[in-house]
């Protein structure tokens, strides 16, 4: 059977991850955004409601509110930060980047640069029921971004 | 081959020896001797399921190595075997119960069926636009669902009965939902998210009071406390086989003969048909009507087995037992600051339910999974239970006969870990 010594817990709950578990940055309301996408985990009732404004073609805004666990809302927290004048496309590259990280492939040195702050989730790994909880706030992005597209495009 | 273990028997016989031997009784159990992340295994989360003896196990051993065949369907030895066997398993049940016909009970895959089978076919049958249905605030999702289902279905309306602070029903406010329109009543036995054991007699008086029907969901009850749906007087009564120390996917519906007989089958295929033309069908006698298709013969061997095994050491003496370790672990999970415990009622069994600080359930239970130590968190299906308290979740241990002081002795230690991280 798998161990996980006593160090593993503090690798999953990082200072990083406590730190915006406990004070969530972007944690506010945006009036009219023109993403918005509310994604529930059932089974543990964890919810994140992600809200993205844009300014030509980029992230002018991003907010999101929610309840749940420390992975999901730290996740969710972290997250707003690194989308910020992003375009859509580069949203989804990190949140592509960031999937990969979390299913457990190694990542190239420039694209760990890249996630930033979001690398601390690495010890999220080793606990697999907790992946889903890292990675609700990017699904609720994914989903919100294609939602937005369909809609465009109709 | 189903007997009880020899040595529960001892226990039992030796009762006047008064102390209840834990340790022995861990003995039984394959699975409490394995380790979980290199530390051995604190099984708190026998509300979800119960871990199972080597007596159940060795029975669905014997069952599938030396008798398997399919029942009420064969003249050779092994169906004739199999099919006595099936029905004793249904005997100890009826006796576990103490109901007082193998025809008031029809086997099925758990209580969520047993709770479908009574939508079905005695809801289908009785209730119509405009009636009513009592559920109470502490129901399992499973219910609350198939009565929504079915009041949508009927233009019925669902009344459900509040409860106070502490996780008791408020039966003033029951009295005051029994009306006129009232067609069934629908009430857990003991909840699963807050340890209430609900007056169920005084319930289903009140009820009987109109000429009302009653369900009792057991599923948390049957394996800890003793059941007597004669005394108790309820029209029907399910449980879950897997929470009553047996295997999955087996369980029991319990309900009087002359409602039963009156109702509709619930599913259609062989063994509920006696004889078939393309004009008519007639159906099959009970239990039999309800039971269609081949059964869950090894899982009922199993859990007369488990039954077997629980006689062996008496329900009584079990729950006598439970209740000190309540105590004890209520007393023990008071004494830590920013602890809240979720459900106080008087009347209490096995489950102690809170929320720590404002520390996620989810994040207690990872923490504590990594010492080895099982519990549950989130809603326990009971999301409605969650928003009267104001609360998204909770975490939740919950005690079976083979936990001992050492087990709640883990959980606080567990807790202070937790606590610890998150200071
Ligand atoms: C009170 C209560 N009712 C019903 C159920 C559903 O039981 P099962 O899943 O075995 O059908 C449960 C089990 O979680 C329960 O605790």
């Amino acid at each position: 059977m798998q161990q996980f010594p006593f160090d593993e817990i503090d690798e999953l709950y990082r200072k990083v991850i406590l730190d915006h578990y406990r004070s969530p940055r972007n944690m506010v309301e945006i009036g009219e955004p023109d993403i918005e996408y509310d994604e529930y985990n059932p089974v543990c009732g964890d919810r994140v409601v992600l809200q993205l404004k844009l300014s030509d073609g980029r992230v002018e805004e991003a907010g999101f509110h929610g309840e749940g666990c420390s992975i999901s809302q730290a996740s969710a927290s972290v997250m707003m930060d690194s989308l910020k004048r992003k375009t859509l496309e580069e949203a989804e590259q990190l949140s592509s980047t960031f999937r990969r990280l979390m299913q457990g492939h190694t990542l190239s040195e420039d694209e760990l640069t890249g996630l930033g702050n979001l690398a601390a989730f690495q010890g999220v790994r080793k606990f697999p029921v907790r992946i889903k909880c890292a990675l609700l706030a990017w699904t609720a992005l994914e989903e919100g971004i294609a939602e937005y597209r369909r809609a465009g495009t109709r | 081959m189903t007997t009880a273990n020899p040595r529960a028997n001892e226990n039992a016989s030796g009762k006047a020896a008064g102390a209840f031997d834990v340790a022995r009784i861990r003995e039984d159990f394959p699975i409490l001797k394995e380790k979980v992340h290199g530390k051995p295994l604190v099984y708190l989360d026998n509300a979800a399921t119960s871990q199972k003896p080597r007596v159940v196990l060795d029975a669905l051993e014997h069952y599938y190595t030396t008798e398997n065949a399919n029942v009420h369907r064969g003249v050779h030895y092994l169906s004739q075997q199999a099919t006595q066997d099936y029905e004793a398993a249904r005997g100890k049940i009826r006796q576990l119960l103490n109901a007082s016909d193998d025809r008031e009970i029809i086997l099925v895959r758990g209580t969520t069926e047993g709770i479908n089978l009574v939508a079905q076919s005695y809801g289908r049958q009785n209730i119509g636009e405009g009636d009513e249905i009592i559920i109470s605030a502490m129901e399992h999702h499973s219910y609350i669902v198939h009565w929504q289902i079915l009041c949508q279905e009927r233009g019925a309306h669902l009344r459900v009965i509040p409860m106070n602070d502490d996780g008791e029903l408020l039966m003033d406010e029951y009295e005051k939902l029994l009306g006129p329109r009232t067609k069934l009543v629908s009430i857990v036995h003991l909840s699963n998210s807050l340890g209430t054991i609900n007056p169920v007699e005084q319930i289903i008086e009140m009820a009987h009071g109109r000429g009302v029907p009653v369900l009792i969901d057991g599923a948390q009850s049957t394996p800890h406390m003793t059941i007597d749906v004669h005394k108790m007087d309820c029209d029907f009564f399910v449980f879950s086989g897997h929470k009553l120390y047996g295997p999955t996917g087996i369980g029991a519906l319990y309900g009087k003969a002359d409602l039963l007989e009156s109702m509709p089958p619930y599913q259609s295929g062989g063994d509920m048909i006696k004889s078939v033309t393309f004009e008519k069908t007639i159906y099959n006698s009970l239990p039999y009507k309800f039971e269609a298709g081949t059964p869950n013969i090894g899982g009922a061997i199993g859990l007369g087995a488990a039954i077997d095994y629980i006689n062996g050491i008496g329900m009584d003496r079990m729950a006598a037992y439970e209740h000190e370790l309540l105590e004890y672990g209520t007393e023990r999970l008071s004494t830590i600051s920013g602890l809240r415990l979720i459900g106080t009622a008087r009347e209490k069994a096995d489950v102690l339910s809170f929320v720590l600080r404002d520390i996620h359930p989810h994040d207690i239970g990872t923490i504590l999974d990594s010492e080895g130590i099982a519990i549950r968190t989130g809603h326990h299906c009971t999301q409605p239970v969650m928003d009267r308290f104001s609360i998204p979740a909770t975490a939740r241990a919950s005690l079976a006969f083979y936990n001992t002081r050492e087990d709640i002795d883990a959980l606080v230690k567990g807790i202070d870990k937790v606590i610890e991280v998150f200071s």
